[in-house]
């Protein structure tokens, strides 16, 4: 390969690994959104605490965190289920800024929490058992990334499976569209909501053991993310799932093609400015809802 | 799905988690305040307690802890300002209480921090703040309330240069520090052999990157060496594949890079990731010397150069270096670093001006901070002294060193009549580490 096809490839290739860990965390806040048509501003913030949970049970139990995915995804599971019993439940008639200020409020409490518990130090996993790159053809490739990319693509694609083909996933699109209706056809809401948001934080469950295996954890660290996966998620379409995994990818390609090729000092203004090109162009989102 | 009963033991062995995994921090002492009727001397210390900055934040409030332990109890061993006697003698024993304001990172809650301690716990003088964009809107408010701020760490040079009465700095900027880069490179090229011709500039976007990366692309025209990537950054930023491909196209002789502690960590790991080799990585302290950053990446952030200001080794030739360290190490659990040592020396050049004013009126803590005259061998710094120009308040005896990480520790290595190991250049590729 030429060295320009080459740089390319490289680019393209870490867009791609980049892309996909966005699409998973935003694949989750797609999921919630979509069944209650509620934006959960914690969702970047339960990622760090399933870093967390990695993180710790590697280091008091010497578990790696390929082994303690499911464990971290079920732990995030009974999390998502706890705060829609707690906190989400009791605020769904409320009007639209409580509802806002209740999952900003869960930011705020979590980021506090894990500085007071675990202090503000930054944690990273040192020998995990996915380390190291490989070299394909020239273009470097990190184990740990890949292996985040081929989970985020699973995850997604079960959570997609499990929403359009099984019956319990009709129930959660019934409640979305319509809860009175679902209702009447003898759909609990009560349970589909609770559902989405146990599925929804188990996405970041997963997302969080897969990241552990390569970036450093910190309370703040649900801020990076956080915020890129609101964004995904309005521009793949509040709601679709389909659509956040692809703007995700979009999003993580542009990200490093544009910061390459233009400037690095950019890229943000690169990824933005097609954010508003396609939400001018088209208000509902590349893909609509479900 | 779940009855009351399993909900509350799911949150019961939530909770035992959480206390379980928040048993596992190591306790953070905290000095007991003095509980004396002696009158008590205020001032604020303003530092990023929170955010992605909160490690430098909770060692530089111990530098300042430390220092304040120092000065109101009696240590006649030390050959510190005000260690020998119990507070501050010119003002009856009288002992420092520093109530400490967070910024999070933020100019304007920087600012507000500084009204709120100045307006409401009346500080009569001001410490802080780390970040060169908070001190410059905190020493703003400080200057129109007529309040002595002193900037012990904060290297942007436009600080001093804004015509304030009120402002001090001890610390060099980085002009200066940027000056011993090019100093440094003609030393190695006149007594080492290797010559670079090319430099990569990487830097964080916010004032004080931007900042370095101007003066290090001024003084490398005025240097002769020719300037082959110019890369900001932003500094809160989940990759940066982007700006590592560029550096590894452009392939320069040496980097410099000024980045704060998550980029740092980030790029170290995203070097390794993309087996980026350049010869040398020199770096201009913040993130770089930051504890967490060996104590993150481990033996990957061997053989980076950073500029630094201070280093444990220099208690090779003043071993009151490695006697407050212990102190330190024992009270925060970590070795002291260039941010704690500013911070701890600041707050005793502070009280030092205000036991020579003899009062806590500002005005003479402002006259007494003028006329400071602190010999090189008061201080744990690597500085000829502390003097406050009377035109812009900047110390001009300040001076930085250069210290190499090797075998994950840092050692200093320049100048080279100072150095306590020789310098390793160019650095191992990953795959000969």
């Amino acid at each position: 390969m030429t060295p320009q096809a080459l740089l390319l490839a490289q680019t393209v290739v870490s867009g791609l690994l980049v892309g996909l860990m966005f699409s998973l965390i935003a694949v989750g806040l797609a999921l919630i959104y979509g069944v209650m048509g509620l934006v959960n501003f914690a969702h970047g913030d339960l990622l760090m605490l399933s870093m967390y949970a990695a993180f710790w049970l590697h280091k008091l139990f010497s578990l790696d965190p390929l082994l303690s995915l499911p464990l971290c995804t079920l732990l995030l599971f009974l999390l998502g289920i706890t705060i829609y019993r707690l906190v989400v439940k009791r605020i769904l008639d409320a009007p639209k800024i409580s509802q806002i200020f209740a999952t900003f409020g869960l930011v705020v409490f979590f980021r506090n929490l894990a500085h007071f518990l675990w202090s503000p130090d930054y944690r990273l996993i040192r020998e995990p058992f996915l380390r190291g790159r490989l070299e394909v053809f020239g273009i470097y490739v990190s184990i740990p990334q890949l292996v985040a990319s081929i989970g985020a693509v699973v995850a997604s694609g079960f959570i997609y499976w499990f929403v359009m083909k099984t019956e319990i996933g009709r129930a959660l699109r019934a409640t979305a569209e319509d809860k009175e209706a679902a209702a009447l056809m003898g759909i609990n809401s009560d349970r589909m909501y609770a559902l989405a948001w146990g599925m929804g934080a188990a996405c970041v469950g997963v997302a969080g053991a897969l990241l552990s295996n390569f970036y450093f954890v910190f309370p703040e660290v649900g801020a990076i993310f956080g915020l890129t996966a609101l964004m995904i998620v309005v521009l793949g379409g509040l709601g679709s799932i389909p659509g956040a995994f692809t703007a995700g990818i979009i999003v993580g390609l542009v990200q490093v093609l544009g910061g390459y090729f233009i400037a690095p000092a950019f890229k943000m203004v690169v990824v933005f400015l097609i954010y508003l090109v396609i939400v001018i162009l088209r208000p509902q989102g590349l893909f609509g809802k479900w | 799905m779940f009855d009351r009963r399993t909900f509350a033991s799911l949150l019961l062995a939530l909770a035992l988690v959480a206390g379980l995994t928040g048993a596992c921090k190591p306790p953070a002492p905290t000095p007991t305040p003095a509980p004396t009727p002696v009158p008590e001397v205020v001032i604020g210390a303003i530092y990023p307690l929170s955010g992605a900055l909160a490690p430098t934040g909770e060692v530089l409030k111990g530098g300042v802890e430390l220092a304040v332990e120092i000065i109101n109890g009696k240590y006649p061993d030390l050959n510190l300002p005000l260690a020998a006697e119990e507070g501050l003698p010119n003002l009856g024993g009288a002992k420092i209480k520093v109530i400490f304001g967070d910024h999070e990172a933020s100019p304007e809650k920087g600012m507000s921090e500084a009204e709120r301690l100045i307006t409401e716990e009346k500080v009569v003088a001001l410490l802080g703040c780390y970040n060169s964009s908070v001190t410059a809107t905190a020493s703003e408010a400080a200057e129109r309330h007529k309040i002595p701020f002193v900037n012990a760490s904060s290297t942007s040079p436009i600080l001093h240069t804004r015509g304030f009465k009120y402002f001090f700095r001890t610390t060099p900027h980085d002009r200066t520090f940027a000056e011993n880069f090019f100093d440094f490179l003609k030393d190695l090229k006149e007594k080492k052999g290797i010559e670079v011709k090319t430099l990569a500039i990487v830097y964080e976007d916010t004032l004080w990157g931007a900042d370095v990366g101007k003066a290090e692309k001024e003084l490398a025209e005025k240097y002769g060496y020719e300037v082959v990537a110019d890369i900001p950054y932003e500094h809160e930023t989940a990759e940066v594949t982007s700006e590592v491909m560029k550096l590894k196209a452009a392939n320069a002789d040496a980097v410099m890079m000024a980045s704060y502690i998550s980029d740092a960590i980030l790029y170290q790991r995203t070097f390794k990731e993309l087996d980026f080799n350049p010869p040398g990585i020199l770096a201009m302290d913040a993130g770089h010397i930051d504890p967490s950053f060996l104590g993150t990446v481990g033996a990957d952030g061997n053989y980076i150069l950073s500029r630094e200001v201070w280093a444990l080794d220099l208690a090779v030739k003043k071993p009151m270096v490695e006697t407050v360290n212990d102190m330190f190490k024992e009270r925060v659990g970590k070795d002291m670093d260039g941010s704690s040592a500013r911070a701890f020396t600041g707050m005793l050049v502070l009280a030092d001006a205000i036991n020579r004013a003899g009062s806590t009126d500002p005005e003479a803590i402002r006259k007494a901070l003028r006329e400071t005259d602190i010999p090189g061998d008061m201080i744990i710094m690597p500085w000829e002294g502390v003097k406050f120009d009377p035109e812009t308040g900047q110390n001009p005896l300040g001076r930085g060193i250069i210290v190499q990480v090797q075998d994950e520790k840092y050692y200093t290595v320049w100048p080279f009549d100072l150095a306590s190991r020789d310098i390793i250049w160019p650095m191992p590729t990953w795959a000969e580490r």
